[in-house]
């Protein structure tokens, strides 16, 4: 009695489990759903019903100069941020990893409170810091504010996998000859690839997507994508904006995901063609 | 009993100077040595005053259980670890403020330690490249090393698809490839499974031979120790207990420690009763009497521990000077020969390891224990081997 009792017990509680998991994945992901939907509408109003397949919202956001040109701003924008975070990051987590010296709590702290201070007042901040000194607002500072955003994350991630490199690989280098510079650079960096390559990735997305410290920075005259629909919203819901927004989703979820696949890709590759040359 | 030389009954601070004379006079041209060595963490020591001169050729364990420094000792060597205090020599040559990077030593470690991205050739030419040795010398010298290391043809495997036992070997080809001065292995066969380990063991002292390299040996395996190395170094809470061949070491404890650590020896307490320059007559603390071989007299009534060797007891009837009576708590049956745990009556039982004449003994028979006076080693109430 007691037994089945338990049993039906648990097969409720599967069952709310998995209620209440689909419904966070459609709250999640119906606005998503939605808009790509809704980019390929036909009707002059970007909601429902659909009156009809089109592609003519993407057709006008080709012929749109101002759109392209925030696209081109972003990409930019995205790529150097990624470069530059990535670069920093990836020392940082060395550092914060292999050595100890005073103050390192401290930094690693500190490293990542940008990723825990309110976008809104780091937005704030560094722009009262620029009146402050009196500098205009440039593409530099643009960059900048977007490389302080990224750090942390990417300091995370290569952090978690400096971690798991033991220091035996590094010290058998420095046994067998090699500088410290030589072992990081055949040794260390070699393994940290995975932590590069994803740190680099959500840098980018994080630079791409970002929108309410991006309008406080921008210069004037100067828009990124997320900006850009922000003002195409204040004048109208146009379908465009679900086209570009589809486009944005693309890009931010595509290249992490395209990234993903090329470094499994190639470990794969690596993996597989080596029982070949065994038998060989 | 035999005598060990010259590294006997001291204490400790004393004991590691003299072990440290007694080698220099051995080795004409030492291929490591240790002056008063001390290192410290911080407020924490982890060696204290340790000399040691080790013999070109040779192949020297460091014995201890974890903790007792035998590690710190051997990252010293090799630079990883910064000594406080002392001087480390090799070949002549002081190297306290040598990078790691130029010492010239080989490492091998309990994880192997292969670069996991690069193939077997690379991790084995890796020593060669950063000797500036020219590519087809490399080629060869790999070769030949793969081939010491009987893996011939391994070269384009990565070491995911090599077994424990084969990673460890293309480790020890990587260090051994250069021609260090040094070959230092740090616990080497722990990462292995028991039959893999004494693979190795014999793999590792041919190899070992073959090229005459001097090996420091790490390890808390006093089965290893004993049956690979030339002299034994016995550690314990960061300072030296003995220093001797293998049959030194094990036959002639210089203390309680070491007869303990290796083997597990019997320690039975108990108090002189009458000795002269052979034997002295010992009342144990269990009543019992026995007669046991002492090099000089002892004062009457000095309390003093009997170290006997499981092996060292025969079970049942034997004509042996010593008998002892007690009841067989415990059998274990190991084919050729039996471990007892027999009481007799103090607070711990005695373990008794003899081959099988006959029948195997059941818990609860009472039996007798032979021994003989020369079987054993008497230690003093510091627990220093009584000379």
């Amino acid at each position: 009695m007691r037994e089945t009792r338990r049993k039906q017990e648990g097969r409720w509680a599967w069952r709310l489990t998995g209620f209440v998991t689909v419904c966070v994945y459609i709250f999640m992901f119906a606005p998503i759903v939605a808009t790509v939907i809704l980019s390929f509408n036909a009707s002059m109003f970007g909601g429902f019903p659909m009156t009809g397949f089109s592609l003519q919202w993407y057709g006008k956001l080709m012929a749109n100069e101002a759109v392209l040109a925030a696209f081109r701003t972003s990409l930019w924008i995205a790529l150097v941020t990624a470069i530059v975070t990535t670069a920093i990051g990836v020392t940082t987590a060395f550092a914060l990893v292999r050595f100890d010296f005073r103050g390192k709590q401290a930094l690693s702290t500190l490293v990542i409170l940008p990723a825990l201070v309110p976008e809104t007042i780091l937005g704030v901040g560094l722009l009262v810091l620029i009146k402050a000194v009196d500098q205009p607002r440039t593409m530099l500072l643009l960059v900048l504010g977007h490389i302080l955003l990224a750090v942390p994350y990417v300091v995370l991630i290569a952090q978690a996998r400096m971690i798991g490199i033991r220091r035996v690989y590094e010290e058998a280098a420095l046994s067998l000859g090699a500088s410290r510079f030589s072992s990081f650079r055949e040794i260390t960096l070699p393994l940290l690839i995975p932590a590069v390559v994803g740190g680099a990735l959500l840098a980018f997305t994080i630079s791409f997507d970002n929108t309410s410290a991006s309008l406080f920075w921008r210069p004037a005259g100067v828009e990124t994508m997320p900006t850009q629909i922000l003002s195409m919203l204040k004048i109208s819901i146009s379908p465009e904006i679900n086209a570009l927004g589809t486009v944005m989703i693309l890009v931010t979820v595509g290249i992490p995901l395209i990234g993903g696949l090329v470094l499994q890709s190639l470990t794969k590759l690596r993996r597989r063609g080596e029982p070949k040359e065994e038998t060989q | 009993m035999p005598d060990s030389q010259g590294t006997t009954l001291h204490p400790r601070p004393v004991l590691a100077g003299a072990a440290g004379a007694s080698a220099a006079a051995e080795a004409n041209s030492p291929a490591v040595e240790f002056r008063d060595i001390d290192i410290a963490y911080g407020k924490f020591v982890a060696v204290r005053d340790f000399s040691l001169s080790i013999r070109k050729g040779s192949f020297v364990t460091l014995l201890g259980p974890s903790g007792c420094g035998k590690t710190t000792i051997l990252r010293s060597i090799a630079g990883l670890v910064d000594i406080s205090g002392g001087q480390i020599m090799i070949d002549g040559r002081r190297v306290d403020d040598v990078p790691i990077y130029k010492r010239n030593i080989g490492l091998v470690f309990q994880s192997y330690a292969l670069f996991p991205h690069k193939n077997v050739f690379d991790n084995v030419a890796f020593g060669l490249k950063y000797r500036n040795v020219p590519k087809p010398e490399i080629a060869r010298k790999v070769g030949k090393a793969l081939e010491m290391v009987r893996l011939p043809g391994s070269e384009k495997k990565l070491p995911s698809q090599l077994s424990g036992g084969q990673q460890q070997r293309i480790a020890l080809a990587r260090a051994i490839v250069f021609e260090p001065q040094v070959l230092l292995l740090d616990e080497p066969l722990s990462a292995l499974d028991a039959n893999m380990r004494e693979e190795m063991r014999v793999e590792i002292k041919k190899i070992q031979k073959e090229t005459g390299i001097t090996a420091i040996f790490v390890t808390h395996d006093q089965e290893e120790a004993l049956s690979m190395s030339d002299r034994i170094v016995v550690m314990n809470a960061g300072a030296v207990e003995q220093i001797g061949t293998p049959e030194e070491v094990y036959e002639a404890p210089a203390t309680a420690f070491v007869a303990d650590f290796l083997g597990k020896a019997n320690m039975l307490a108990g108090t002189v009763r009458g000795s002269d320059r052979k034997t002295a007559v010992v009342v144990l603390g269990t009543g019992q009497t026995i007669n046991v071989a002492c090099p000089r007299p002892l004062a009457d009534g000095s309390k003093v521990t009997v170290v006997v060797r499981p092996q060292k007891f025969s079970v049942g009837a034997g004509a042996s000077a010593n008998r002892l009576t007690g009841r067989v708590v415990s059998a274990s049956y190991l084919g050729g020969s039996a471990i007892y745990e027999i009481d007799i009556g103090g607070k711990a039982s005695l373990r008794a390891n003899a081959p099988i004449t006959g029948r195997v003994l059941r818990e609860g028979e009472t039996v007798d224990l032979g021994f003989d006076a020369e079987g054993c080693v008497l230690l003093d109430e510091g627990g220093q081997r009584i000379s």
